[in-house]
C-alpha cells in the first residue's frame, strides 16, 4: 500500500532496464518498496537491474520479458507482471520507447512503424490493461516516461517525439478517466536525458541525466503532480517553445 | 421495501486526506444484512469496518474491498441509575451520546480530542482520553460488546471470552465488527470542568511537575511548542481539571448545570491552498496560543466542549491542510524513556519540520489488549502538514528513536510506519493474529492499514 508520503510498498516497471527506471527503483528500494517486478527484453540486464532492486533493499524482483512490438501480447504481459507481484501493486512506471536513429530510420516506413508501435501503441494498449486492473484493486499509480520531444515535435526525431506526443496525451486523457477511482496517472516530461539511449547524441540545451530525472519522479511522486519536467525549468522554457512560429522554432539548437 | 443497502463505490480517505482508496461503502440496516455482508464477503474480497473516519490514516480503508458503514447501529439506551451502564449501537457517536446522557448527568468515561468518532471507532483504538494516567482507556469501561465475524456473533465480556475481548480492544477493527457496547458512564454534577493552568518554560521542567502533581487531577493534559528555542526546548502550557461541581459555578450557571455539548455547524469558507500551513503560519498560531495562556490559573470554569473537544467548533477543519493533507505522529514510551520524548522534540525542532502544538500526556497502566497502544508513561502527539521535503526521513528517524526506547506508535493514528518496526513496537502481534484466525480463518478482514503494515500476516508486508 502507498503510505502518507506516496511511497509505495510494490512497483512494476515496464522496461525495467532503463537507466532511468533503474534510479528510481534504487531509491523506491531504499524507501518502503518489497516487491520490483522488471519487465523488458533484455534477460541480462533485467537480471542485474533485479539484483541492484534487491541490494537497495527489495525482498521479491521477478522479471517479465516481453518485446514492446508485439502489440496483441501487451495485455498479456501486463497480467504476468500483476500475478508475479502477488499481491496489490502500488505503482506501475512505464518507461517504454526507441529513439531509433533518425538518419536512417527516417526514410524507411517499416522502422517508423516500429518506432511508433514501441513508442506509443503497445504502451497506450499496455495502459489500458493496467488502468483496468489498479481501478478494480481501488488504489494505485501510474508513472509514465514521456518526453519533451512529444511536447514539441522537432525535426532531428519527429518519429519518436510524435510517439511521445501521442503517448503524453493518451495518458493525461487515461488520468482524466481515472479520476476519482484512487488512480492517479502522472506524466515525466525529460529534457535531453543522457543515457544509454542517447549514446553518441550532441546533448541538447538544459540536458539533464537519469539520477536527476529520478529524483524529480520522486519528488513527484509525493506531489502527485500531474506533469513532472525534469529539469523542472523546462516547463517554463516549453510554455514558450510551445507557441514560437515554426521558422524561429527550426532554428534553434538540439 | 428497497433491496439491501446498495453498495456504493467511494473513495475514501481518514482524517489525514492522505493515500485514498476506492471501495463498496455499504450501510447493513441490521444484523441480518451485516452478516450477509460477510458471508457474500467469502469470496475473497475483504472487508472492513467504518465509523467516522476520525483515525487520521487508513485503518477504515480497504481498496477494492468492502467498507461498512455503521451508522444504522446508531441506537442509545438509557443509562441504568444504579450501575451507571449504558447499551449504545457501535455506530453511535460520542456526540450523539453525550447529547443524551449529559442533561441526565452522565459522561462517558473516556473521551477522545472529539466527540465525532463511534463507540465502534473507540473500541478498535482502545481510545485515551486525558484521563489515561487515572481512568486506563476505552476498553477498560466495556462490560460487554457484540462481535459479528466471519465465523458468528460472539457476545464478548471480560469473563465471556476474554482473550477475543481484549484482542478486539485496540484491534483496528481486525477481528470483526461490532455491533453493540454496553460501556460504564460517570455521574457528573454539571457539565463544566473546573481547570487548573500553568506556563512552563520548558518540557523539563513541565514533565517534572506532571510526575509529582498529575495523579492529583482527573484530567491533565500538556500543549509543548516544538518550534521554538527560547531559553530552553519545549516551551508549554499543562492544563487540568476536574468535573466542576455544582457549587463551582458561577451563580448565573447554577440554574442549568447541565447542558449538552452541540454539533458544530460552522464549515471551512474556502478550498485551502497547499501550504497554507507552513512553518510561518503555525509558529504564528502557536506564539498567539502562549500569549493567551496565563502563567499560572486555577478553577476556571470550561464547558466541556472547550476543554475535551476545542476543533469540534469547525466541523471540517482537516481541509485547512489542502489537498496533499497532513498527518499525525503518535508515540509512547516507559516511564524511564523520559528523554525519548525530549529527543523527539529535539529532532523535529532541529530539522525545522513545522509542527502545531505537540500534545504530551501521562498514561497510567495499559490494558491486556495486544494492539491496545497506550503503555505506562508518557505519549506525544504531533500534527504534521505533509509538504516539507525532510518529513519522511525525519519520522523514519524518530521510528527508530521509539524502538529504541522499547515504545510504539499509534495505529489509528498511523499512515506511514516502517513496517518492519511493527513487531518489535507490538511484540504481541503473532498472538493477535492468532485469535483473529481463529473467527477469519480466510483472512477476509482487512484493511489497507493492516496491508500495509502486514498486520494478519506479521512478517509479510501484504497480501492478497
Ligand atoms: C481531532 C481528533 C482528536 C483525537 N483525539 C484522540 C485522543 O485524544 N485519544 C485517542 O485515543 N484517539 C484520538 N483520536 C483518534 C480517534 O479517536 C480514533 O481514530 C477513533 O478510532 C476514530 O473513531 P471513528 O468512529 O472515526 O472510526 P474510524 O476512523 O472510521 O475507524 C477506526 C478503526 O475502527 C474500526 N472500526 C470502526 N467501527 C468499528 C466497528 N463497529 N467494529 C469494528 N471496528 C470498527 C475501523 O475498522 C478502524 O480500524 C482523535 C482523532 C481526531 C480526528
Amino acid at each position: 500500500m502507498n503510505d502518507a508520503f506516496g511511497r509505495p510498498q510494490s512497483v512494476i516497471v515496464l522496461g525495467g532496464s532503463s537507466d532511468i527506471a533503474r534510479a528510481v527503483v534504487r531509491r523506491l528500494a531504499g524507501a518502503r518498496c518489497k516487491t520490483v517486478v522488471l519487465a523488458g527484453r533484455d534477460p541480462e540486464r533485467l537480471s542485474s537491474a533485479a539484483k541492484e532492486a534487491l541490494d537497495a533493499g527489495a525482498s521479491l524482483a521477478p522479471v517479465v520479458l516481453f518485446d514492446a512490438h508485439d502489440v496483441a501480447q501487451a495485455d498479456l504481459t501486463v497480467s504476468n507482471c500483476f500475478a508475479a507481484a502477488e499481491g496489490p501493486v502500488d505503482l506501475v512506471i512505464v518507461a517504454v520507447g526507441d529513439l531509433g536513429s533518425p538518419d536512417s530510420d527516417e526514410r524507411d516506413p517499416t522502422r517508423t512503424a516500429d518506432l511508433i508501435t514501441v513508442g506509443f501503441t503497445w504502451p497506450a494498449s499496455a495502459l489500458t490493461a493496467i488502468a483496468a486492473t489498479l481501478r478494480e484493486q481501488g488504489h494505485g499509480r501510474i508513472v509514465v516516461l514521456s518526453s519533451v520531444a512529444g511536447v514539441r515535435v522537432r525535426r532531428s526525431n519527429f518519429a519518436y517525439g510524435s510517439a511521445k506526443a501521442g503517448l503524453d496525451g493518451f495518458s493525461i486523457g487515461l488520468a482524466e478517466s481515472l479520476r476519482g477511482s484512487g488512480v492517479i496517472v502522472q506524466v515525466v516530461r525529460p529534457g535531453f536525458v543522457r543515457t544509454k539511449m542517447t549514446e553518441g547524441l550532441k546533448p541538447a540545451p538544459f540536458s539533464t541525466g537519469p539520477e536527476e530525472v529520478a529524483d524529480a519522479i520522486i519528488r513527484g511522486i509525493e506531489t502527485d503532480a500531474q506533469v513532472v519536467w525534469s529539469p523542472g525549468l523546462l516547463r517554463w522554457i516549453f510554455m514558450i517553445m510551445r507557441n514560437l512560429p515554426q521558422s524561429i522554432w527550426r532554428k534553434l539548437p538540439g | 421495501m428497497p433491496e439491501m443497502s446498495t453498495a456504493e463505490d467511494r473513495l475514501l480517505t481518514g482524517w489525514g486526506r492522505t493515500s485514498p482508496s476506492r471501495a463498496a461503502l455499504t450501510r447493513p440496516r441490521d444484523v441480518d444484512e451485516l452478516a450477509s455482508v460477510l458471508s457474500s464477503s467469502r469470496r475473497g474480497t475483504p472487508v472492513i469496518a467504518r465509523g467516522l473516519g476520525r483515525s487520521y490514516g487508513d485503518a477504515s480503508q480497504c481498496g477494492g474491498g468492502i467498507v461498512v458503514d455503521l451508522s444504522a447501529f446508531n441506537e442509545i439506551g438509557p443509562v441504568d441509575r444504579d450501575s451507571g451502564l449504558i447499551e449504545v449501537g457501535a455506530g453511535a457517536s460520542l456526540q450523539s451520546i453525550m447529547a443524551a446522557t449529559v442533561p441526565e448527568g452522565w459522561f462517558v468515561p473516556v473521551t477522545p480530542g472529539t466527540r465525532q468518532v463511534t463507540v465502534g471507532g473507540a473500541i478498535a483504538s482502545d481510545i485515551h482520553g486525558k484521563n489515561h494516567h487515572r481512568d486506563g482507556s476505552f476498553c477498560s469501561h466495556v462490560a460487554k460488546m457484540t462481535l459479528v465475524t466471519p465465523t458468528g456473533t460472539h457476545e464478548l465480556s471480560e469473563e465471556l471470552d476474554p482473550e477475543l475481548f481484549w484482542a478486539t480492544a485496540g484491534g483496528m477493527g481486525l477481528t470483526g465488527i461490532t455491533t453493540t457496547a454496553t460501556v460504564e458512564m460517570i455521574p457528573i454534577e454539571t457539565s463544566y470542568i473546573s481547570v487548573d493552568e500553568e506556563r512552563f518554560e520548558d518540557v523539563d521542567s513541565l514533565m517534572a511537575e506532571m510526575r509529582r502533581s498529575d495523579s492529583n487531577y482527573h484530567y491533565s493534559v500538556a500543549w509543548v511548542d516544538c518550534m521554538t528555542r527560547r531559553g530552553g526546548l519545549g516551551r508549554s502550557i499543562l492544563t487540568r481539571g476536574e468535573h466542576a461541581r455544582r457549587r463551582d459555578l458561577p451563580t448565573a450557571k447554577r440554574s442549568e448545570p447541565l447542558v449538552a455539548p452541540v454539533q458544530a455547524r460552522l464549515r471551512v469558507p474556502f478550498r485551502a491552498p497547499n501550504g497554507l500551513l507552513n512553518a510561518a503560519t503555525i509558529s504564528a498560531f502557536n506564539e498567539l496560543w502562549f500569549k493567551k495562556a496565563p502563567r499560572k490559573k486555577s478553577g476556571a470554569i470550561h464547558s466541556l466542549s472547550s476543554f475535551f473537544h476545542p476543533l469540534d467548533g469547525i466541523a471540517d477543519w482537516n481541509l485547512l491542510y489542502g489537498s496533499r493533507g497532513f498527518l499525525q505522529y503518535q508515540f509512547a514510551v516507559g516511564d524511564d524513556h523520559e528523554d525519548c520524548v525530549k529527543s523527539a522534540i529535539e529532532l523535529l525542532s532541529s530539522h525545522k519540520v513545522p509542527s502545531f502544538l505537540a500534545v504530551l500526556k501521562r498514561f497510567g497502566q495499559g490494558d491486556p489488549g495486544p494492539l491496545s497502544f497506550p503503555i505506562k508513561g508518557w505519549t506525544l502527539a504531533l500534527d504534521l502538514p505533509v509538504g516539507p521535503r525532510q518529513l519522511p526521513s525525519v519520522l523514519d528517524e524518530l521510528d527508530s528513536l521509539v524502538v529504541g526506547a522499547g515504545g510504539r506508535v499509534y495505529l489509528a493514528k498511523d499512515s506511514r510506519l516502517r513496517p518492519d518496526l511493527l513487531a518489535a513496537m507490538y511484540p504481541r502481534v503473532t498472538e493477535f493474529e492468532e485469535v483473529c484466525r481463529r473467527v477469519d480463518p480466510d483472512g477476509l478482514l482487512n484493511s489497507d492499514l493492516s496491508r500495509r503494515l502486514g498486520i494478519r500476516h506479521p512478517g509479510a508486508t501484504w497480501r492478497e
